[in-house]
């Protein structure tokens, strides 16, 4: 829709649409832009054009055990991560005890996972600023994950593989040489992905001082993960609300710190995804040297979860942020109430406060250095 | 880090007026039971005390108890600066679910409230802009009430296939 314009007073704006398709909104969504000129006066999302009403199936189903593929759908690029936040907060309200190689296996996979929505998420983002390249490199890394998940799970995207109390089945044998593999080859990558991408001068001239996000703001959104790093704050729930065996590892927490611009830019955010991967892989190194080789990792899995009367919030970190699940049991076999919180939800709500006043080109930058995933904004 | 007790006694300390109820159930932690009204000044209380800093609203959702005729809210708050967490709920009667606004507080509640009020149906009063947000605008009724129907046709098309 396009007005006509003049060159004084409120019909200097025009209003644009941009989206529902649009190859940079990473989903279908949908900006209403008040522009003048090619500045950014007003910013609204519409969201809710991949609604699936996860909440209303997960009431419906007639065991907890149910809604876990459900999950997998609302962030489908990191569906093992979305399962592990389900499986911990239903665990932790029957206080299930889980055997020490499903703990390993889960960390295992979910910072592989990690590993490969962050892949996803740089080469995406350079691709929506114009480098081409590394995002083929990148892709060519995420295949390997996406090809041990086959082995394990049978499935490429969405696995299902995680069960209340255990796994859906035991790894393939070659399970620890295919991961260890994967982490000497990787590490290299990284390095080479710095002089491509992160320290090129283009890039770094589209995303320095584009978007800056204060800390306090963050917070007031409730920001959480690399969008919440990136402002400078350490945090991160690993650390410090720690779920599964986190606590047993060592890893740094990277943050922003205005390397080449403004602190909580758009590149501090991106680059935080890049430190972190060096950071799962030293987990996974270690996740590999204590996993015990023998266990049945179905063992602890409940015939029948009938859940008492009760509240709960349970938080992990997933590859975007804080992943809640808010769970209500009312002593029956279907849950009373399950309100998953999507990080991609709270950060895309950020979106008009800080926008305001940048150029329409940089509004691609913005949104692809937040890195929201429309399944899990819509449910 | 406080606890659930010791945040209960500075809140009847603060609105000396105003009834506070722990709840506990079966399984979960303790929450406190805020009366409806004064939702938007204990909340400004539970941000801005010094030995409280919640500065961080981690979860808003809105449910629908069909049984006791009544509509809720969950409120779960964190602070990043003392490492505690607290889980609030409001509740109020369905014919005249209202609740105040806490989006001037926790910017975050603006999103979370409109999708309450998209899902089961509460006002929050004084909200800017209070909308339908995953819901077309037109649609009819809150999905996530017990109660709910869904329309057989949407603009002239069935929604049943």
């Amino acid at each position: 829709m396009i007005e006509l314009i003049s060159d004084t007073g409120e019909r200097r704006e025009m209003t644009i649409n941009m989206g529902p398709q649009h190859p940079s909104t990473h989903g279908v969504l949908r900006l209403e832009l008040v522009l003048d000129g090619e500045i950014i006066k007003k910013v609204k999302p519409h969201i809710g054009y991949l609604h699936r009403c996860f909440e209303k199936y997960a009431e419906e189903m007639d065991d907890y055990a149910k809604v876990i593929p459900y999950t997998d759908r609302m962030d489908y690029v990191s569906a093992m991560n979305q399962e592990h936040g389900y499986v911990v907060a239903v665990e932790r309200m029957l206080e299930l005890e889980v055997p020490e190689r499903v703990e390993h296996i889960r960390v295992i996979v979910a910072e592989m996972q990690r590993i490969a929505s962050h892949l996803l998420g740089i080469g995406a983002f350079g691709l929506d600023l114009g480098a081409f390249t590394p995002f083929l490199y990148l892709f060519t890394e995420r295949e390997k994950i996406l090809d041990i998940f086959e082995k394990v799970s049978g499935a490429r995207l969405l696995y299902n593989y995680m069960a209340v109390g255990g796994l859906m089945r035991d790894v393939h044998p070659e399970f620890k040489e295919d991961v260890a593999d994967f982490v000497k080859t990787f590490r290299p990558k990284i390095k080479e992905l710095d002089n491509l991408l992160s320290y090129n001068k283009i890039f770094i001239n589209r995303t320095a001082n584009i978007g800056v996000l204060p800390v306090e703001v963050a917070l007031n959104y409730a920001a959480s993960g690399p969008v919440l790093r990136g402002s400078g704050l350490k945090w991160d729930l690993r650390k410090d609300d720690p779920y599964s065996i986190y606590d047993r590892f060592e890893f740094d927490i990277p943050v922003g710190s205005g390397e080449v611009g403004t602190l909580g830019d758009c590149w501090d955010r991106y680059i935080v995804r890049v430190r972190e991967m060096e950071q799962s892989l030293r987990i996974i190194e270690q996740a590999l040297e204590s996993m015990p080789d023998e266990g049945d990792v179905m063992e602890a899995i409940p015939k029948r979860i009938r859940m008492k009367e009760g509240e709960i919030y349970v938080r992990t970190e997933s590859p975007r942020g804080e992943l809640g699940y808010f769970i209500a049991g009312d002593n029956s076999a279907s849950p009373f109430r399950v309100k998953a919180r999507a990080p991609s939800f709270v950060h895309l709500s950020m979106l008009p406060a800080i926008s305001r006043g940048s150029l329409i080109a940089d509004m691609v930058a913005i949104i692809g250095s937040i890195d929201i995933v429309l399944g899990e904004v819509d449910r | 880090m406080k606890s659930v007790e010791e945040i209960l006694e500075y809140l009847s300390e603060k609105f000396p007026e105003t009834e506070f109820e722990a709840l506990q159930g079966d399984v979960g932690p303790a929450r406190i039971k805020v009366p409806a009204p004064v939702i938007k000044d204990v909340a400004k209380f539970l941000r801005d005390d010094d030995r409280l800093l919640f500065n961080t609203l981690m979860c808003l959702s809105g449910l629908h108890y069909p049984k006791e005729e009544e509509m809720g809210v969950a409120y779960h708050i964190h602070s990043t600066k003392l490492g505690h967490s607290l889980a609030l709920n409001v509740r109020v009667p369905e014919e005249k679910a209202e609740v105040p606004t806490v989006e001037s507080i926790w910017k975050t509640a603006d999103w979370h409230e409109r999708e309450a009020y998209d899902m089961v149906g509460i006002t929050f009063t004084g909200h800017p802009d209070l909308r339908r947000i995953l819901c077309p605008y037109d649609w009819e009724g809150h999905p996530l009430r017990k109660d709910y129907e869904q329309q057989e046709f949407y603009r002239g098309v069935t929604t049943n296939e």
